[in-house]
C-alpha cells in the first residue's frame, strides 16, 4: 500500500486523480451532500491522518519544520467545509424545488433577535475556544528555530512558507515572471472582479448549489485543485532539488531525475524538420507564438460562436454552448474578462500535462528578452 | 420588598453606574443601550436577523480572524520588547527568548496565530463565496476583503524573516527572487534588458523592485530592518484601517448577508 502510494502520489498521477475525483464530486454532488457521506468523510480523513503519522518516514519528512502543522488543519478544514457548504446548498436546493424558501429565509430565521445576548455570547464563546486552541497548540509545538542565518549555505530544499508552496510548485512549470508575478497578480485581480462579473442575482445570502452551478464549480476547482492541492504537493511530495518524493519515501539528495525537457521550437525545427534552429528569434519561435495567440485570441472566438460545426462532446464546448451562452447576460466587457480569467487559470493544468506527456519545457522560448512561456 | 442580592447591590453603586450607564441587559431598553453605549460592542447592530447569528451560516471565521489579529498585535508588542532587528542581535534575542523566559510561549502564540489567521481568512472567504455574499450591494466590501487577504499573507511573510535563522533567510530568498522576475521592473524579468540608453542599463540588480524590497541585492541586514518595519508598523496600520472600512461596510451594506 505504501509503495503504491509512493508511486501514484507523483503529481502526474495524483493531479489527474484529483481532477477526476473533482469531476465525480460535482457529478454526484447529491450523493456527497448527505449526512452519511459527511460522517464517512470525517472518519475517513481521521483514519488517514492516524495511518500517515504512524509511519516514521512520513512524520520525519513532514516535520522538517513545525511550520507544516497548519497544513493538517487546512486539509481537514477544507474537506469538511467543502462538504458542509455543499450539504447546506443541496438541502436548500431540495427545499426550493418543493416550493419552500431556503432555510435562511424561513419566517423564523428572518425574525430579528437582540445582539445581546444572542451574538455577544457566541463571540465570547468563540474567543474562549480560540484562546484555548492557540495556547494548546503553543504548548505542544515549539516555534521552529534553525541554525543562524547563513547566506553562503542554502538548505535543500529551500521552501517558502506553506501558504506559498502552491506558487512555488508552479515554478516547476512556469518561469518566475509567470508563476511568481503575473499569475498571483491575476488571482488577486480575478478575485476582486468576481462580484462585477457574476451577474446571477440568485443565491445572494443563502447556501445553494444548483442556482449558481457555474460560479461554484469554477471557484471550487480553482480553490481545491489549483490552489490547495498544489500546496499539498509542494509540502508533502517535494523533497531535495524540488524532486518528487512519495509521502513514505526517504529523502535522498542524490536521487537522479531525468530531465530532458525540450522547447516547441526544438520539436519543430530539429526533431520534425531536421534543420538547425533559425537565427531570427521570431521565426524560430513561430510555432509557440502562433499557439499562444491561437489560445488567447482564436480559442475565445470558438468558445463563443458557432464557427465550425464541431460534433459530439467537442461541439458542446466549442460551438459556443459552454461559455457562449453567458455572452448575452454579461455583455462584451464582462464576458471578455471572464473568458480571459478562465483561460489564464487553465494555462496551469495545460502546461502541467504538456510537461508530463511530451516533456515540453517552453512554448515560447526567448531568453534574449527573458520572455519564456 | 425582597432584599437586594450582592450583584444587585454592586449594580447600584456609584462606581458601577459611572462605568455602565444602564441597568442589566434583561429588557429591551437596556439590551439596546448595552450595544449602543459601548465603544467595542457598538460594532454590532442592536438587532439582527436570526440567520446572521447562526454558526452554521457564518462559521464565525471572520470574527475569529479579527480575534487572532488582536491576539497577534498583543503578542507581537510583547515580543518587540525583547527583539532587536539587526543581524548581530536578532537570532540571539530569539534564542534568549526561548531559553530565559520561563514557560514562555509568546513566540509560539505569535507564530501559530499567524498561521491560524491565514487559514481563518481563507475559510472566511470560502464561506462568503458559497453564500453568494459578495453579490450586490456587497461587491466593494468583497474587494476590501481580498486586499485584506493579500495583506494577511504579506504580514505572515514579512514576519517569517525576523527570527533570522536558516528557515527565515532562505524562505525569504525564494520569495523575494520572484520580485526579480517582475516584467520590466525586475532585472531578470521579461523586457527589462530592453530598457537601455546606449550602454547604460536602466533596470539592474542595483535598482530593480527586488532591490527596493530588500534594500540590497540579497537578503541582508537592510532587508531585516525593512521587513521589521513593514511587519510591525506599516502593514498592521494599513490592515487596521482596512478592517475598519471592512466592518463599517458590513454594517452599511445591510449587515451579515441574508436572503433578499
Amino acid at each position: 500500500m505504501k509503495d503504491f502510494l509512493n508511486i501514484y502520489t507523483d503529481p502526474v498521477y495524483s493531479f489527474t486523480f484529483v481532477c477526476i475525483a473533482f469531476f465525480f464530486m460535482i457529478k454526484y454532488v447529491e450523493v456527497i451532500a448527505t449526512l452519511k457521506f459527511g460522517i464517512g468523510l470525517m472518519i475517513g480523513t481521521l483514519v488517514m491522518f492516524v495511518l500517515c503519522f504512524m509511519d516514521p518516514v512520513f512524520t520525519k519528512n513532514f516535520y522538517i519544520t513545525n511550520d507544516n502543522v497548519p497544513i493538517i488543519y487546512l486539509v481537514f478544514l477544507i474537506a469538511w467545509t467543502t462538504w458542509y457548504a455543499l450539504y447546506k446548498g443541496i438541502r436548500n436546493d431540495k427545499r426550493m424545488e418543493e416550493g419552500l424558501p431556503p432555510l435562511e429565509a424561513t419566517p423564523e430565521n428572518r425574525e430579528k433577535v437582540w445582539a445581546w445576548p444572542n451574538l455577544v455570547y457566541t463571540e465570547l464563546f468563540a474567543i474562549i475556544l480560540g484562546t484555548v486552541f492557540l495556547i494548546g497548540w503553543a504548548v505542544f509545538f515549539k516555534a521552529p528555530l534553525e541554525e543562524p542565518a547563513n547566506p553562503t549555505w542554502a538548505p535543500n530544499p529551500a521552501k517558502a512558507p506553506w501558504y506559498f508552496l502552491g506558487l512555488q510548485e508552479m515554478l516547476v512549470y512556469f518561469d518566475p515572471w509567470l508563476a511568481g508575478v503575473l499569475l498571483p497578480g491575476l488571482i488577486v485581480v480575478g478575485l476582486i472582479a468576481i462580484p462585477y462579473i457574476d451577474m446571477n442575482p440568485k443565491g445572494n445570502g443563502y447556501y445553494t448549489f444548483k442556482q449558481r452551478k457555474f460560479a461554484i464549480v469554477t471557484y471550487l476547482f480553482c480553490w481545491l485543485v489549483l490552489w490547495n492541492f498544489l500546496i499539498i504537493i509542494g509540502t508533502v511530495f517535494r523533497g531535495p532539488n524540488w524532486s518528487f518524493y512519495g509521502p513514505f519515501e526517504v529523502w535522498d539528495a542524490h536521487k537522479v531525475v531525468a530531465a530532458n525537457n525540450v522547447n516547441i521550437s526544438e520539436m519543430l525545427w530539429i526533431n520534425t524538420l531536421g534543420v538547425k534552429l533559425p537565427s531570427n528569434i521570431f521565426i524560430r519561435e513561430i510555432a509557440g507564438i502562433l499557439l499562444t495567440l491561437g489560445y488567447m485570441v482564436l480559442l475565445p472566438v470558438f468558445l463563443t460562436k458557432k464557427i465550425f460545426n464541431f460534433k459530439g462532446a467537442v461541439g458542446k464546448v466549442f460551438n459556443g454552448g459552454f461559455l457562449g451562452k453567458y455572452l448575452k447576460s454579461l455583455g462584451w466587457a464582462r464576458y471578455s474578462i471572464l473568458i480571459f480569467l478562465v483561460l489564464m487559470s487553465l494555462t496551469l493544468p495545460i502546461k502541467m500535462y504538456l510537461r508530463w506527456l511530451i516533456n515540453l519545457k517552453y512554448i515560447v522560448f526567448m531568453p534574449e528578452f527573458e520572455f519564456n512561456i | 420588598m425582597a432584599k437586594d442580592s450582592f450583584a444587585q447591590k454592586v449594580a447600584k453603586t456609584q462606581v458601577w453606574k459611572s462605568i455602565f450607564r444602564h441597568g442589566p441587559p434583561d429588557n429591551a431598553r437596556n439590551r439596546a443601550a448595552v450595544i449602543a453605549g459601548n465603544v467595542f460592542l457598538h460594532l454590532h447592530p442592536i438587532k439582527l436577523k436570526k440567520s446572521g447569528v447562526q454558526l452554521g451560516y457564518t462559521w464565525c471565521m471572520g470574527g475569529l480572524t479579527f480575534f487572532v489579529f488582536l491576539a497577534l498585535a498583543v503578542t507581537g508588542i510583547l515580543l518587540m520588547f525583547y527583539y532587536r532587528p539587526t543581524a548581530e542581535y536578532a537570532y540571539n534575542d530569539v534564542i534568549a527568548l526561548r531559553e530565559h523566559v520561563p514557560l514562555g510561549i509568546m513566540r509560539e502564540l505569535h507564530r501559530w496565530g499567524a498561521h491560524a489567521m491565514v487559514i481563518t481568512v481563507w475559510l472566511h472567504m470560502f464561506r462568503v463565496f458559497m453564500t453568494g455574499s459578495y453579490k450586490p450591494p456587497r461587491e466593494f466590501n468583497w474587494g476590501v476583503g481580498v486586499i485584506l487577504l493579500v495583506l494577511t499573507l504579506l504580514l505572515s511573510f514579512t514576519g517569517y524573516l525576523l527570527p533570522w535563522d536558516q528557515l527565515a533567510i532562505w524562505a525569504i530568498t525564494v520569495g523575494s527572487n520572484m520580485a526579480k522576475a517582475t516584467p520590466l521592473l525586475g532585472h531578470g524579468g521579461p523586457g527589462a534588458m530592453l530598457a537601455k540608453i546606449g550602454d547604460f542599463v536602466m533596470v539592474s540588480d542595483k535598482n530593480d523592485v527586488r532591490f527596493q524590497l530588500l534594500g540590497g541585492r540579497f537578503v541582508g541586514e537592510a532587508a531585516l530592518l525593512r521587513f521589521y518595519i513593514l511587519h510591525c508598523v506599516f502593514i498592521p496600520v494599513v490592515v487596521s484601517v482596512l478592517i475598519a472600512v471592512h466592518f463599517w461596510r458590513v454594517r452599511k451594506d445591510g449587515g451579515i448577508s441574508a436572503p433578499l
